[in-house]
């Protein structure tokens, strides 16, 4: 909750200070005397500065709550305790009272520490020490060194100097102290705002562990490997499934029968999400590099003989009319006029395609695989190893962007006719 | 024997529901080589049915075409179209676009260039040369698309409405451009329209059709043709027959249209 509301507070207060104060006297440009602007779709272009803040803001938050060294300490969110605390307890057996001192020392959980050595104090309740890791919590029989213990019916009734009972709790400043149904003290250390590591690893963590995946490798592949098989499945899968998919769906939109006859297929199988032929190719065809690349295949298939089919019937017929009566035979209609004209529509349906393959080849991997961005992150989570996760995630993130990138680079390129018919 | 000869065309569609259309119903008509005609007619009158089956694109159900001593039967390079608009080719550029119907016939690439360089300068747009068509404004098009077909050297042009898209001075610049090409090049020439004043300009023979069943209702023979080559063509429109042809016209298709409206009104 708290994050979100530093979220909202970073939003409005960048909005005013940047559109009121910083961008007052920008641009006058066209755009800028427009008086109609709500409902002008033309007149809304992203604010550069609003992505840029954006950005930084997710970092400044992910930071904050990580306690990230990249920050500066101020701008943390109050962290873990960690050091050492102090707090009394006084035990009652009938009519005896005793008070003794609880050294609580509370350690990050990577550097395992002792309890210190305690001077056991004077009276019959001894004094006690514990080592307790940042975030965890402890229970500590803080009568078995003493004099009288339970069997003799000894209680805590006290924790610096408030009564308690089964189930109260008391704030020790450091920590909170609970009695337990049985009379134990369960020490919980102040656990701040900041998230634990195996939740929430820092930014520099997941950097750095994306440098040691890198030189090191996982699970017996490094890092680019792990990448490369994805990348390699994606592109393997599509271009088999564009192969078959644009001259199938050429034919679908050429000829009655092949229309009639791949139509119920077709229509049947593209709304099934590839994500659901998963078991089925698994049965068939395993779990190796075989089963993933039929998948992709799948995949992209039906959205390229779909592309396909609606680029071929979106030719106008004014344009095959005006190629028959400059004297174009059919082969010279299909390779300079249907050609041409639908190759827009297999740009958009490649791009579709490249995407959902590069989803599934990672929800392949998840499911069951050797190597692969997917197996990657799944392994890891097994192993709570959440750095790994993040990193694998952002990395899917890049790639998966990279891809949809490149094919509108490509388009652009090669199409540049695109919607101007 | 040379030009088109069109014999007792009629053409018939039948609709899903049972019923049919009878959109041509035995039209002849004889264009000698080198005439310029326009049709008009009301809408749903059969003049683009007609243009189809000249151009090939359609078969008649009854009657046949002579093209200069042979049957006309599917499309040919002998007779160009020049459609509305949409009808280039947006993946290629203005030279390619008008070397298109050489490329077909396979034609050495330096004739093909000369050809090409040739009508882009009758046309005007020299300097587009190299442009992508999506790049030009209407009128520009219009004059690939009418380079296009002319470099094929047709027998025989067919223009559905090639200007209606265009606005009132382009259209009247590139009346003025059809008119020096028809001149230029001695081709016959059938023009559709949907104005009358184009229709009187850019016709020597009008032909006025009538709907249900569409039909030739009336045919004139004009001078405003001969007189429009390398004229204003405002001038042209000053001559007093002109005005008293297009107000007849108007009025004759004036109450074509109101007796569809009646009919259908009756029918309801």
């Amino acid at each position: 909750m708290i994050p979100f509301l530093i979220y909202v507070a970073i939003f409005v207060i960048a909005f005013f200070v940047v559109t009121k104060i910083a961008q007052r006297s920008a641009i006058a440009d066209y755009g800028s005397l427009k008086t109609v602007t709500f409902g002008d779709e033309s007149a809304v272009t992203p604010n550069r500065a609003a992505s840029v803040i954006s950005i930084l803001t997710i970092f400044l938050l992910w930071g904050m709550f990580t306690g990230s060294a990249l920050l500066p300490k101020f701008l943390h969110a109050p962290g873990p305790f960690e050091g050492t605390g102090t707090f009394e307890y006084t035990a009652q057996a009938g009519n005896e009272r005793d008070t003794a001192t609880v050294t609580v020392v509370v350690h990050p959980i990577d550097t395992p520490t002792e309890a210190p050595e305690v001077a056991p104090g004077d009276g019959w309740a001894k004094d006690d020490s514990v080592a307790i890791g940042m975030w965890r919590s402890g229970l500590l029989r803080v009568d078995r060194n003493d004099e009288l213990g339970r069997g003799d019916g000894a209680a805590v009734i006290e924790i610096n100097g408030s009564k308690v009972q089964p189930g109260d709790t008391v704030d020790v400043g450091f920590a909170t102290v609970t009695i337990s149904d049985k009379g134990t003290p369960n020490i919980q250390p102040d656990k701040g705002w900041q998230m634990e590591p195996i939740w929430l690893p820092a930014p520099e963590a997941v950097v750095k562990r994306i440098g040691e995946i890198a030189s090191e490798g996982f699970r017996g592949s490094t890092l680019w490997e792990h990448l490369g098989y994805s990348l390699f499945r994606v592109v393997v899968g599509f271009f088999f499934g564009a192969l078959v998919g644009i001259p199938l769906g050429y034919a679908m939109g050429l000829s009655n029968w092949f229309r009639g006859w791949f139509d119920p297929i077709v229509e049947f199988m593209r709304p099934v999400p590839p994500l659901a032929l998963i078991p089925l190719v698994i049965i068939w065809a395993g779990i190796g590099e075989t089963g993933k690349i039929i998948l992709l295949f799948l995949a992209a298939l039906w959205i390229m003989a779909i592309a396909a089919r609606s680029g071929v019937s979106g030719v106008k017929i004014s344009k095959v009319h005006a190629a028959y009566s400059l004297g174009a035979s059919k082969a010279q209609i299909m390779r300079h006029v249907i050609v041409p004209n639908s190759l827009p529509e297999i740009f958009t349906g490649a791009r579709v395609a490249m995407g959902v393959c590069w989803g599934t080849v990672v929800a392949a991997e998840l499911v069951a695989a050797e190597q692969g961005a997917g197996m990657m992150i799944m392994v890891a989570s097994k192993f709570q190893n959440t750095d790994i996760v993040i990193m694998g995630i952002i990395l899917i993130g890049i790639i998966g962007f990279g891809i949809d990138m490149l094919m509108r680079w490509a388009e652009r390129i090669l199409v540049p006719w695109k919607g101007k018919g | 024997m040379s030009g088109l000869s069109i014999q007792s065309i009629s053409m018939r569609f039948d609709l899903p529901n049972g019923g049919h259309v009878q959109a041509l119903q035995d039209v002849s008509l004889d264009l000698k080589a080198g005439e310029l005609l326009s049709v008009l007619g009301p809408s749903g009158c059969g003049k683009t049915t007609l243009l189809n089956i000249v151009a090939g694109f359609l078969a008649p159900t009854d009657g046949k075409m002579i093209l200069n001593g042979h049957e006309i039967n599917g499309p040919d390079a002998e007779r160009g179209m020049v459609f509305q608009q949409g009808a280039l080719f947006e993946w290629m550029s203005v030279r390619e676009n008008v070397g298109f119907g050489p490329s077909m016939k396979g034609m050495p690439k330096t004739d093909k260039a000369e050809i090409v360089d040739h009508l882009l300068d009758v046309v005007g747009l020299q300097d587009f040369k190299e442009k992508a068509v999506y790049e030009l404004s209407g009128g520009m098009q219009q004059r690939v698309a009418l380079a296009r077909c002319l470099a094929n050297d047709p027998d025989v042009i067919l223009m559905d409405e090639p200007l209606g898209a265009l606005d009132a001075l382009t259209r009247e610049k590139m009346q003025s451009l059809v008119l020096k090409l028809w001149k230029e090049t001695g081709k016959t020439i059938i023009l559709i329209t949907h104005s009358v004043e184009e229709a009187l300009l850019l016709g020597e023979r009008l032909l006025v059709m009538a709907p249900r069943p569409g039909r030739i209702h009336k045919e004139y023979r004009l001078p405003f043709a001969e007189m429009g080559v390398d004229a204003d063509l405002r001038e042209v429109k000053k001559h007093p027959e002109f005005a008293e042809r297009r107000e007849e016209i108007l009025g004759m298709i004036w109450d074509m249209e109101e007796e569809i409206m009646g009919r259908t009104e009756a029918a309801t």
